[in-house]
């Protein structure tokens, strides 16, 4: 078997110049991987037993983990049910303010997390609308659980819905077509033909989004702050106890998170299949 | 049966002018003309993939300018066939038949009239141009259509093949007796199957008639130069009209 490096079974016969260019290519890659790995293990060899003990045994923090897994995980539940018909929507159909439709949708990719925190606190504590949602309606989301899925489906539905139009983009148009003229309608074509074609991306989406949903802090201590036992997320907690200098527990909680987040990614892409290729 | 009046179709700076075409049920009949004249976009009108800015399209004296695709009762066969990728053979051919919710016994029975049996169980990734086709071919055919749309069907294919395909398609359309409009570029490909053709240029029918006639009575110059622009090799069905031609030089 041919396990030189950086090659490919079934790929040409190689000189030294291509060597060269798999070698430099893996350097980086390797540089990468070591630095990441560097930060981890300095993490590891920082944190000491008691710390650990403080994490495991800490009903807060369990909360905060828990608040931190079903939070982002009912936020991608949410952001993928906008990203299919929207990435469809704006993959397929050419309409007046599309321009503007996908520059919205990009815009929380490129502002900083925080404005979404900001801007979601001025909306419901300064706007009519915003207070005749919280009082009248009663759906309290300011220093509230429901605040968090709000403040992370701001910042990261639009990964998502990014993803859902690119994997759109690549499904062949003329399988659609030829589902239509066998007998399916549009939406016929759309769940037998390009949902399926599209999976893998949208699966990355999802992934995408549920990692920025899972780290997000900066918008949630703004707009819904970080109450013990109440709207703390492991990303705040980090926050709260490295500030009063309990940097040892930090770090372990880091740790935590770390850990929690391989475990996700790892199952979704292993049950998302080839949606690690998409990433 | 399929008659269309003077269709109208806009996309970009091409257009489709007027184009008014008659094909009787059961012929085989061929669009040829260069790439861009307007071939795959006439096919997408006649399946309903696309909608005219005017003119009318008949099947079997039925108005079907504003039906569905998939009350045309059209078998299509798109250029590089699309396949559904994620679906193994047996479901690709028994796809239509799923979406109709009829019985699959007729994926077995058409994938043996093509000679497929053996791939049904594979994946659309690992089978040639030849496989392809035929699986293609299969998945239009199995609901019975009355017409079969194939835009250039054997474009893809080596020359060998493309021979065998062409006299299969062939076979397989006298047998059903489908009306059949086969898209291509390709002079060989036309002369061994076909009944009739129509020349396309830049959106606009140049001339309708039988092969032997656009050969030696081309209307026009550019029919002329693209009836004459191929050699085409011994063997073909039509080979004596080349004689014929010779012999009127």
């Amino acid at each position: 078997m041919n396990t030189s490096f950086g090659s490919a079974q079934d790929g040409p016969v190689r000189g030294w110049r291509d060597r060269v260019f798999s070698a430099t290519a893996f350097f980086f890659v390797s540089v990468f991987m070591l630095f990441v790995l560097v930060l981890i293990v300095t993490d590891v060899f920082y944190v000491d037993k008691k710390a650990v003990m403080t994490v495991l045994t800490s009903k807060f923090i369990r909360h905060a983990l828990w608040m931190s897994i079903w939070t982002s995980c009912v936020t991608t539940f949410i952001a993928l049910l906008f990203a299919v018909p929207m990435g469809y929507a704006l993959s397929r159909f050419r309409f007046p303010g599309q321009f503007l439709a996908e520059t919205l949708v990009d815009l929380p990719i490129v502002f900083p997390p925080l404005v979404a925190g900001l801007t979601l606190l001025v909306f419901f504590s300064q706007t009519t609308v915003g207070r005749w949602i919280q009082d009248d309606l009663g759906i309290e989301f300011v220093f509230q659980p429901k605040g968090i899925v709000l403040c992370q489906f701001v910042a990261a539905a639009s990964f998502a819905i990014r993803s859902a139009k690119s994997a759109f983009d690549d499904v062949d148009r003329r399988c659609e077509n030829v589902a239509l003229t066998m007998g399916c309608t549009q939406w016929g074509s759309f769940h037998r033909v390009s949902l399926p074609l599209a999976r893998n991306g949208i699966i990355a989406g999802g992934i995408l989004t549920w990692a920025r949903a899972f780290g997000l802090f900066g918008p949630l201590m703004i707009f819904v702050g970080s109450f013990r036992g109440r709207t703390e997320v492991l990303s705040t907690t980090i926050f709260l106890e490295q500030s009063v200098g309990n940097l040892e527990v930090a770090l372990a909680i880091a740790l935590l998170l770390i850990f929690v987040a391989l475990i996700a990614v790892t199952g979704i892409r292993l049950v998302g299949g080839s949606a690690l290729v998409k990433l | 049966m399929i008659r269309t009046q003077e269709i109208v179709f806009h996309v970009g700076q091409f257009e489709l002018k007027r184009l008014s075409i008659e094909i009787a049920a059961g012929e085989y009949f061929i669009l040829l003309g260069p790439p861009g004249s307007g071939k795959t976009v006439f096919l997408e009108c006649l399946c309903g993939l696309k909608r005219l800015k005017s003119g009318r399209i008949y099947i079997d004296g039925r108005d079907v300018t504003h039906l569905e695709p998939r009350l045309r009762d059209i078998g299509y066969v798109p250029q590089d066939y699309a396949l559904f990728p994620h679906l193994s053979v047996e479901q690709n051919i028994s796809f239509g038949l799923r979406v109709r919710g009829r019985t699959q016994e007729k994926v077995a029975e058409t994938a043996d009239m093509l000679g497929i049996r053996q791939l049904l169980s594979r994946s659309i990734a690992g089978l040639s141009g030849g496989e392809k086709q035929r699986v293609a071919l299969a998945r239009a055919l199995v609901l019975q259509p009355k017409i079969l749309l194939l835009d250039e069907p054997v474009c893809a294919l080596d020359e060998v093949t493309r021979q065998e395909v062409c006299a299969q398609l062939l076979a397989i359309q006298r047998k059903l007796g489908l009306t059949t409009i086969h898209v291509s570029h390709n002079l060989e490909e036309a002369f061994s199957v076909a009944d009739r053709a129509a020349i396309l240029h830049k959106g606009v029918l140049l001339q309708v008639g039988p092969m032997d006639e656009l050969l030696c009575e081309p209307n026009s110059e550019f029919v002329a130069r693209f009836m004459r622009r191929e050699k085409r090799l011994p063997g073909s069905k039509r080979e004596n009209v080349k004689v014929k031609d010779q012999k009127s030089k």
